[in-house]
């Protein structure tokens, strides 16, 4: 039981980093229906910013967080005013070409600086953030996770209800046509939904690296997991993507732990196509409103 | 004669550079007045709306002659984020209202030409104009009906303060009794805030009582114009637009119920 318990937390903590990631895919998808094939590439990027800033660059942790935080976010808004906004218009096979194309970029240059193998961030969470629940240990990279995934989930929580920014940027998601007669700077709205998603790439990219350590292989093919998880949740549900996070992210604690860690990265593409095949559009997907 | 706001010179308008719509277009709305433009299907009065709005360009079409002139300014072929922000407005045909935004979420982005911008005193002057609103404030414009979404996207243009509001066929769709009641705010808006309205309709009835001037086209040409008055009394418009043959009888009117009914179904 306190296995099952211990599993269940661990996996509920990298669920909520898939999920959160998975929302800067779908809030890219949804603002302007491309598919970014390099979202893994951006959380490898974010996790090896990070760790340039904290070793070579000596920076503090906390700092070198933001730095990383706003670094990307940067970024984003770069990749799409240069590579994709000459692209508005043109078809949709070229689009998901250019961010397969990005993403072989910026492996190639993670490969060229840091190579293949596997790093690993100095430990620099203090033990005092473990949590012992009976006989549950929750480590100190969990505790984290957990209060920087509902920090981040709050603070999105508020950008998309309250703010006027948030309010266009649901508002192009949902009838661009409409946006534009209002005049919503449509444009910004494409980049502005880049660069959160890098952004958001980035800091899952930095706890994945502290729970698993950083590797580029690794940390891209969890860019891959990205599909899984919003087809779980549906492509157009940034609420989807954060159950369908969780779900993944239990799966594979639950495989790992029960059956066999080599199949853990298996299963949730085997729950996939099972749910697939009985929901096409996955278990959360929009029930599309039908009486305008 | 008033000052004029809006000028079309002669404009023509291509689509995907080989399917003409507008063959040669002028027409001009005076500052402060409602100007109706009237006509039956594929006229080109929805395209001679986006080709002042700028919204021409996201679906391929642009103005290869002639000129508008607004605030004797050129704009034409300009973007649409540009042209709101000189003050024109379009209200789109068909309502599109954010369907998964609630509809103080739809109003606030009314506000997208003037951000952060204090935007609560609009909201209560939106809600004065149409009260049956504020009790749907919090639900999604989805669930909404067509007479509240004709409310909803015409408030939400209101937020953005428009100088120039253009109307696409508000009463499409709509209960005899709600076309008058959106007609009559309408023709509020016009008194108490001075907009310009330019109304396309095809409830040639209704937009006559309400305008000042009226155009009619027909191919993409405009057939005839003159104050609504006198429009209303031309014997070609009541026969055809009207609804009624020379002698003020109802003869068409079945015609023009079920055209109606198909436009519908688009
Ligand atoms: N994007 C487009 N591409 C090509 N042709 C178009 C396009 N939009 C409109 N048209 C054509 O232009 C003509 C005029 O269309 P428009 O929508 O302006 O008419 P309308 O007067 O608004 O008609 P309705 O009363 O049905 O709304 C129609 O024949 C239509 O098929
Ligand atoms: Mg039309």
């Amino acid at each position: 039981m306190d296995f099952f318990l211990q599993l269940l937390v661990n996996g509920v903590c990298v669920g909520l980093l898939y999920g959160i990631s998975a929302m800067g895919f779908v809030m890219i998808f949804k603002s302007s229906s491309v598919l970014n094939f390099a979202h893994g590439e951006l959380l490898a990027l974010g996790a090896f910013f990070f760790l340039a800033l904290i070793t070579w660059a000596q920076i503090p942790i906390f700092a070198a967080f933001i730095l990383t935080l706003i670094g990307c976010f940067i970024l984003g808004f770069i990749i799409e005013k240069f590579f994709l906004r000459p692209l508005i218009g043109e078809k949709l096979i070229f689009v998901i070409m250019l961010t397969v194309g990005l993403a072989a970029m910026f492996k190639g240059l993670i490969l060229l600086i840091w190579g293949g193998n596997l790093h690993t961030y100095p430990d620099f969470l203090p033990e005092s953030l473990a949590l012992k629940l009976g006989a549950i240990y929750i480590a100190p990279v969990y505790t984290a996770t957990l209060v920087i995934s509902i920090i981040f989930l709050v603070l999105f929580g508020l950008f998309f209800k309250q703010s006027s920014q948030g309010i266009y940027m649901r508002s192009v998601a949902d009838n661009q046509k409409a946006a534009l007669s209002l005049g919503v700077n449509v444009r910004r709205v494409f980049a502005l939904s880049w660069a959160i998603a890098a952004m958001v790439a980035s800091m899952s990219g930095i706890v994945l690296g502290i729970i698993n350590g950083v590797n580029v292989h690794d940390l891209s093919s969890i860019g891959l997991k990205v599909f899984p998880v919003v087809i779980l949740g549906g492509l157009d549900s940034i609420s989807g993507a954060i159950i369908g996070g969780i779900i993944i992210g239990l799966l594979e604690t639950f495989t790992g732990g029960y059956l066999s860690p080599s199949l853990r990265d298996v299963v949730p593409y085997i729950v996939l196509v099972f749910i697939l095949l009985i929901k096409p559009y996955g278990l959360f997907g929009l029930v599309e409103i039908e009486r305008v | 004669m008033g000052e004029i706001l809006l000028q079309l010179n002669n404009i023509s308008v291509v689509y995907s550079d080989v399917i003409q719509v507008l063959k040669g277009v002028s027409l001009s709305v005076e500052k402060g007045h409602i100007v109706s433009l009237l006509g039956s299907n594929g006229a080109g009065k929805t395209t001679t709306l986006k080709a002042i709005s700028g919204l021409l360009k996201p679906e391929n079409g642009e103005v290869t002659d002639g000129s508008v002139i607004y605030n004797g300014k050129n704009i034409q072929n300009q973007s649409p984020e540009y042209i709101t922000r000189q003050g024109i407005i379009q209200v789109l045909e068909g309502r599109q209202p954010f369907k998964y935004l609630t509809i103080e979420e739809n109003l606030r982005v009314g506000t997208a030409t003037r951000p952060s911008k204090p935007y609560k005193q609009d909201l209560e002057m939106v809600y004065n104009y149409f009260p049956a609103l504020v009790a749907r404030r919090k639900s999604l414009a989805g669930y909404c009906s067509g007479g509240e979404l004709q409310m909803l996207v015409i408030g939400r243009a209101l937020m953005a303060h428009p100088q120039l509001l253009m109307l696409d066929e508000p009463s499409l769709g709509l209960a005899p009794l709600v076309v008058q009641e959106i007609f009559r705010i309408i023709k509020k808006i016009n008194e108490e805030h001075e907009t310009t309205i330019v109304l396309v309709e095809q409830n040639a009835h209704m937009a006559l009582q309400v305008a000042h001037y009226a155009y009619v086209m027909e191919n993409g040409k405009i057939m005839m114009e003159g104050a609504s008055k006198d429009l209303a009394d031309n014997p070609d418009v009541k026969e055809f637009y009207l609804g009624m043959a020379a002698t003020g009888i109802a003869k068409s009117y079945k015609d023009v119920k079920a055209y109606r009914r198909r436009k519908r179904w688009l």
